[in-house]
């Protein structure tokens, strides 16, 4: 009856008579939009969110402790399985840190295909964020496309090392494998793809009102903010702090590339969209000019000893991961296996704002703050 | 030729730090070679809190940035070791503080630097290294009733069923 009625007075304006009262919400740990096996337990007030505490560890394999009994080289498939989705830079990094504690030289070719490795695994790594986001805040198609052209660099890594997403392919000293015969050409190839396909990306998302109106302004915060949680790679520079491992302390061969440092300073979720896509673009500049200079011939493997032994002492290096600064730390006591091995993972660093960013969020944006931080939960619990 | 009469950025630390809390509070300062040449100091754990808060607020130090940290089981000791950036001078820094392998505890540094914070809980869940002052130090990776400290040299798993 009431339904056919003008509605009286009582009917429109009920705000007031509302009874909200606080409710504990369970996310996860199994849930698609935690990207992993994460937990957050959120105290709700009607769609504000009161509090929000993260659990985590349901992934903690005990790394850290596992390479205490295992060889410098043996390490290598372990740092595979921290973050699952660049496990280029995370090879990377273990190697760099034995080698700097070494003092060994790298010979040119094995620092180029690692660089040619680190930077398509950026790409695909963005490339997932990309789609993953996207599915997350209601998109399917975009997942559709960035998994098509990630799969085309994860070919490219599988034809070069033997695997899709573990690759074991760095060795203290160089590459475990030269680049087959014609796969320089391919990767120049897909370079030359992906420039053209990348306009598409933004085309098909990036302009899109109801996108833009969902992310600008969410997840908020400035650079003072930044900084004193520790934040590194996109999670710092949409804050506009110019900062790049790769540029500003230059490592491995990358102070022969130019590219651009993107930042933006509206520190939201746009902006980091914004940001790993133009990441992306700067990757294929390092790839395009590393594919140019790639040398002739040349060993792949510099002069390292038969067993790893650094000396004792102690070393920390950093360098730029997809997600941030990834760092690793050895106390060596002189023997072929570590003392003790720290590892700092941007993921399990960066996450650390997610609470402060939640409270007074509203319930649904929970997804889209989480999201744009970009995290591998092989990495935060390591 | 200026380098001679300028200080390097290690002795420049070393008097600030001096100057402000007396040579006791540094027992050691070293450069790294081994770690990419990283101005490395030992401070006191008494004075710890204090430097640290000197580390961040002084002008001439200005270290914002917390990279990491975290514990190392030395058997006769314990170690923590810090690594802080300055985005306004682009300096690096280490810190070191020796603690007792008994009951090893050091203040906290998270209301300090935000990012400490479930980094010391790491330190704590797996080493055992109490922070004093700390929010919330409670285990983060592994389960709340969890026997032992697995980082420690000495940790033997314990088994329910023996």
């Amino acid at each position: 009856m009431l339904r056919n009625q003008p509605p009286t007075e009582s009917v429109i304006s009920p705000a007031p008579e509302i009874r909200t009262e606080e409710m504990l919400l369970n996310v996860g740990p199994q849930h698609p939009s935690t990207h992993g096996v994460f937990r957050l337990v959120v105290k709700i007030e009607g769609e504000t969110i009161k509090e929000a505490v993260p659990v985590m560890g349901y992934l903690h394999r005990g790394t850290e402790k596992i390479a205490e009994n295992l060889t410098y080289t043996q390490i290598i498939p372990y740092m595979d399985r921290l973050d699952y989705l660049a496990a280029m830079t995370n090879n990377y990094v273990l190697c760099h840190a034995v080698e700097t504690m070494m003092g060994l030289a790298i010979p040119e070719r094995a620092d180029y295909l690692r660089i040619i490795a680190m930077e398509l695994n950026r790409i695909a790594s963005h490339l997932v964020w990309w789609g993953t986001y996207l599915l997350d805040i209601g998109a399917m198609s975009p997942f559709l496309y960035a998994f098509r052209d990630r799969e085309s660099i994860l070919d490219l890594l599988n034809e070069l090392c033997g695997a899709r997403m573990t690759f074991n392919y760095m060795r203290i000293g160089g590459v475990k494998w030269d680049a087959p015969p014609g796969w320089i050409e391919k990767v120049a190839n897909f370079v030359q793809y992906m420039k053209k396909e990348l306009p598409n990306y933004h085309k098909l998302v990036s302009g899109n009102e109801i996108f833009i109106h969902r992310l600008a302004g969410i997840g908020q915060y400035d650079a003072d903010t930044a900084l004193h949680y520790s934040l590194s790679g996109v999670m710092l520079r949409c804050t506009g702090i110019k900062w790049d491992l790769r540029r500003d302390e230059s490592y491995s061969l990358y102070d022969r590339f130019e590219f651009e440092i993107p930042t933006a300073v509206e520190g939201d979720c746009l902006a980091r969209y914004w940001l790993r896509l133009a990441e992306i673009e700067q990757s294929l500049r390092i790839l395009e000019q590393a594919v140019q200079q790639f040398p002739a011939d040349g060993e792949i493997m510099g002069k390292v000893p038969r067993v790893i032994r650094p000396p004792a002492g102690e070393t920390y290096v950093r360098i730029e991961s997809p997600r941030g600064e990834i760092g690793v730390y050895i106390a060596s006591q002189g023997k072929d296996k570590p003392w003790r091995l720290k590892l700092r993972r941007p993921s399990f660093m960066n996450l650390q704002i997610l609470p402060h960013l939640l409270v007074g969020a509203n319930m649904a944006n929970m997804v889209a703050i989480l999201g744009s931080i970009d995290i591998v939960l092989g990495e935060v619990d390591a | 030729m200026e380098e001679h009469v300028q200080l390097t950025p290690l002795e420049r630390y070393v008097t600030r730090i001096g100057e402000k809390f007396g040579e006791s509070a540094i027992e050691n300062a070293y450069i790294n070679e081994l770690a990419k040449h990283v101005p490395t100091l030992v401070i006191q754990k008494e004075q710890w809190k204090e430097v640290a808060r000197f580390l961040k607020e002084d002008e001439s130090l200005h270290f914002e940035y917390l990279s990491n940290l975290h514990g190392i089981d030395y058997e006769d000791r314990m170690e923590m070791y810090y690594h802080f950036y300055s985005y306004k001078h682009r300096q690096n820094l280490a810190v070191k503080i020796v603690l007792p392998r008994e009951n090893p505890s050091v203040c906290s540094v998270a209301e300090i630097w935000g990012g400490a914070d479930w980094s010391e809980r790491e330190t704590y869940d797996l080493l055992g290294i109490h922070f004093a002052g700390h929010p919330n130090l409670t285990r983060i990776m592994l389960p709340d009733d969890w026997v032992g400290y697995p980082l420690r040299k000495d940790y033997v798993e314990y088994d329910e069923e023996v």
